[in-house]
């Protein structure tokens, strides 16, 4: 996957463009290119999206099921919020996992949240239909939506790679792997 | 015509000799017409005196004075010498044989502790007055509040159950509700001296209010004894700064036993040094309210002050656009604006506009002939082609119910620009004319997630229509139940609203502009302009 200028046809950023800054997470839990790309809206709210250069969204890939039952007692379908502030939300830390993506190769992936925060919601329509994650990751096919907390709004990035120095990276990567093979 | 009557004798004699006032002492014979009350207080005490004095029994004015003798001039002067020099009160003897004061500052009511007394007269109305006109506030009417002191109440009730006893003495039938409300007795007199004065009726709905706050610091402590007697009728409230608010002292009165009482007050209550102090004397009107309809003809304005950490992000708003000059107009100490719901910055409202109503918070000014709300509505069109009013009016607090009723139940109509990412035709978006009442899901947005509650709005779009413009653009209008997220419908928000123009269309739709193009609320009256 090789980072590209996002396409301006139609002369005015995209939905995620003008409402959303990008963040980076490379190699999430120590797993190669497993990268994650937090959307973070100018009111603080962050969808959790996997980022292009996730094996997932490789060529060739096949989702066979998406699970959110992430261990005996927790599923994230369970989560639920009430009232204004939220009350109730499963909190998550960073490494706390949102779900498993089984594919047909038998290759298992575990998404995390990467922020801080009350879990909203995580995304049912990507349960009956899994292609979505691969066919729009960036808006349709999205994980899960997470609220951080109000003083941590700013804080939370802090641990996180902007678009420039992802896209670093991964060029870091396409080298290595050309040089090497 | 003097209002008591031989029955009477004891008990007002008793008062008198407490250091009870004239006024006070009708009010414990059940004096319950307005007449006697506003006599003038030196013919009052004189008359009172006479009254006593005709059965030839001995006045004392002073318990601790020598003992009782026939009252002459001399012996007058002499007593009222001892109680001069006791500092009892300023008390001088005048060439008729009638007691006049200094400065009207008699001896002090130990009841009232001078509310009956000096300010229920014409000159301290007339202070108010003053303060009053000062203020600047227009008015036709007025209604007037007065707050005694707490202790008034501790007071009032020794010195009802002295007289009480008294009565039990003679077997008289006086109840407590014959006894005339200190408040009452002093709204019968001033209301009438406050019209003359200010030329207005007294009216006891009227929007104008002056109020008179009194305190009396030197038997504040008069209360706490309550305290300790019965607790749990003082808690501490937050906004207030003592415990020993008027109903908390009524009801702790209530509870008291009678000996119980005694045993912690002085019954007769003891004469204070001081009249009462005059805390605040303060005016202020009822908030009026303007009602109309705007439109908004920018696509970077914000509804209300858009100001992040102190710093204002985009200049001047909708509502500071129209009320300010209200504002000023009013001479309103602050406005509150709202309407019939908003749109967002990036959102021009075309067609008739959206209803608003504005409240406007301590108006010094009330009085506007349609005329002159006419020529303000067009000094606000004037100084803004950002936004344009019309249907300017007055309206009452009453009629804002019929807006936000539009909020929830009426529809709009919107014209939206949208971008598609395929190519289309002019057929490939005809399918969209025939869709009616069409439902649709909507979780609440993203963009507006952090402050509203996660939840599923069911919204139905009631009808559409497409106007092509080229390969990627067609212009939409449609109308909406209240409360649907167009924007939303739009792009699907993340799939989050569903169905949506992009997956009716089963490509990827976004929104670049979105006006209002009408709000369906038959509310503010439309007016000829």
């Amino acid at each position: 996957w090789i980072p590209s200028p996002k396409p301006l046809s139609r002369g005015v950023p995209s939905l995620v463009d003008r409402y959303f800054t990008r963040w980076y997470k490379a190699d999430v839990k120590g797993k190669p290119c497993e990268d994650h790309c937090i959307l973070q809206h100018s009111n603080r709210i962050c969808v959790i999206t996997l980022a292009g250069s996730h094996p997932v969204l490789q060529s060739g890939k096949t989702i066979k099921s998406i699970s959110y039952q992430i261990s005996t007692n927790c599923s994230r379908l369970q989560n639920k919020v009430s009232g204004k502030f939220k009350r109730g939300a499963q909190f998550l830390t960073e490494l706390a996992p949102l779900c498993k993506i089984y594919c047909s190769d038998g290759e298992e992936y575990t998404i995390s949240s990467c922020v801080r925060g009350r879990l909203m919601e995580v995304n049912e329509n990507i349960l009956h239909k899994p292609s979505i994650l691969q066919e729009k990751p960036s808006t349709e096919g999205y994980i899960a939506v997470v609220l951080p907390k109000f003083e941590e709004s700013k804080s939370i990035t802090e641990g996180l790679l902007t678009q420039k120095q992802y896209e670093e990276i991964v060029v870091k990567r396409i080298n290595a792997t050309t040089a090497t093979s | 015509m003097f209002p008591l009557t031989e029955e009477n004798k004891h008990v007002a004699r008793l008062l008198l000799n407490t250091g009870t006032c004239p006024r006070c002492i009708f009010r414990f014979c059940g004096v319950d017409f307005h007449a006697p009350y506003k006599l003038p207080y030196e013919e009052l005490l004189n008359e009172l005196w006479k009254f006593l004095e005709t059965e030839k029994d001995e006045l004392i004015l002073e318990v601790t004075n020598p003992p009782p003798k026939k009252i002459r001039l001399q012996e007058l002067e002499d007593r009222i010498d001892n109680l001069n020099q006791n500092g009892e009160g300023r008390l001088s003897v005048i060439e008729d044989g009638s007691i006049a004061s200094k400065n009207s500052n008699l001896y002090v009511c130990n009841v009232c502790l001078g509310i009956l007394q000096e300010f229920c007269e014409k000159d301290f109305i007339k202070k108010v007055c003053q303060k009053v006109e000062a203020s600047g506030f227009e008015f036709t009417n007025l209604v007037f509040s007065v707050s005694f002191p707490p202790q008034l109440l501790v007071r009032e009730h020794a010195a009802w159950l002295l007289v009480k006893q008294e009565m039990g003495k003679q077997s008289l039938s006086l109840g407590r509700n014959d006894i005339v409300q200190l408040k009452e007795a002093y709204k019968w007199i001033t209301h009438p001296l406050f019209s003359e004065e200010l030329g207005v009726p007294i009216d006891g709905k009227s929007l104008f209010e002056v109020s008179v706050v009194f305190a009396h610091p030197e038997t504040v402590e008069d209360c706490h004894f309550l305290g300790a007697i019965c607790p749990d009728c003082f808690k501490p409230a937050k906004n207030k700064q003592s415990v020993f608010t008027r109903m908390a002292v009524m009801k702790a009165l209530n509870k008291i036993k009678e000996e119980d009482f005694h045993k912690q007050f002085p019954c007769p209550p003891n004469s204070p040094k001081a009249v009462c102090t005059v805390l605040e004397i303060e005016c202020a009107h009822g908030a009026v309210f303007v009602a109309g309809r705007y439109n908004k003809y920018s696509r970077s304005l914000p509804q209300t002050p858009w100001i992040i950490d102190g710093e204002r992000k985009l200049e001047s708003s909708v509502e500071e656009l129209i009320s300010d000059h209200l504002l000023t107009v009013f001479k309103a100490e602050s406005f509150n604006f709202s309407s019939s719901g908003r749109e967002d910055v990036d959102v021009r409202t075309l067609g008739n506009g959206r209803p608003f109503a504005i409240e406007l918070v301590n108006p010094h000014r009330v009085h506007f002939t349609s005329q002159e709300i006419k020529e303000l509505q067009q000094k606000i069109n004037k100084s803004s082609n950002k936004i344009q009013v019309r249907d300017l009016q007055l309206v009452t607090r009453e009629a804002i119910g019929h807006m936000k009723e539009g909020e929830e139940e009426k529809t709009k109509t919107y014209s939206a620009l949208i971008w598609t990412n395929k190519a289309i035709q002019k057929k490939d978006i005809e399918f969209l004319n025939d869709i009616k009442d069409l439902k649709i899901d909507q979780k609440t947005p993203l963009r507006v997630l952090h402050r509203r509650p996660l939840a599923v709005r069911t919204r139905v779009i009631h009808f559409m229509e497409t106007h092509y413009v080229d390969a990627h653009h067609f212009r939409l209008y449609l109308k909406t139940q209240a409360g649907t997220y167009i924007k939303e419908f739009v792009h699907g928000d993340f799939g989050r609203t569903k169905p949506n123009i992009g997956s009716l269309m089963n490509m990827t739709a976004d929104i670049l502009e979105l006006d209002v193009e009408s709000v369906d609320v038959d509310w503010p009256p439309a007016l000829d302009d």
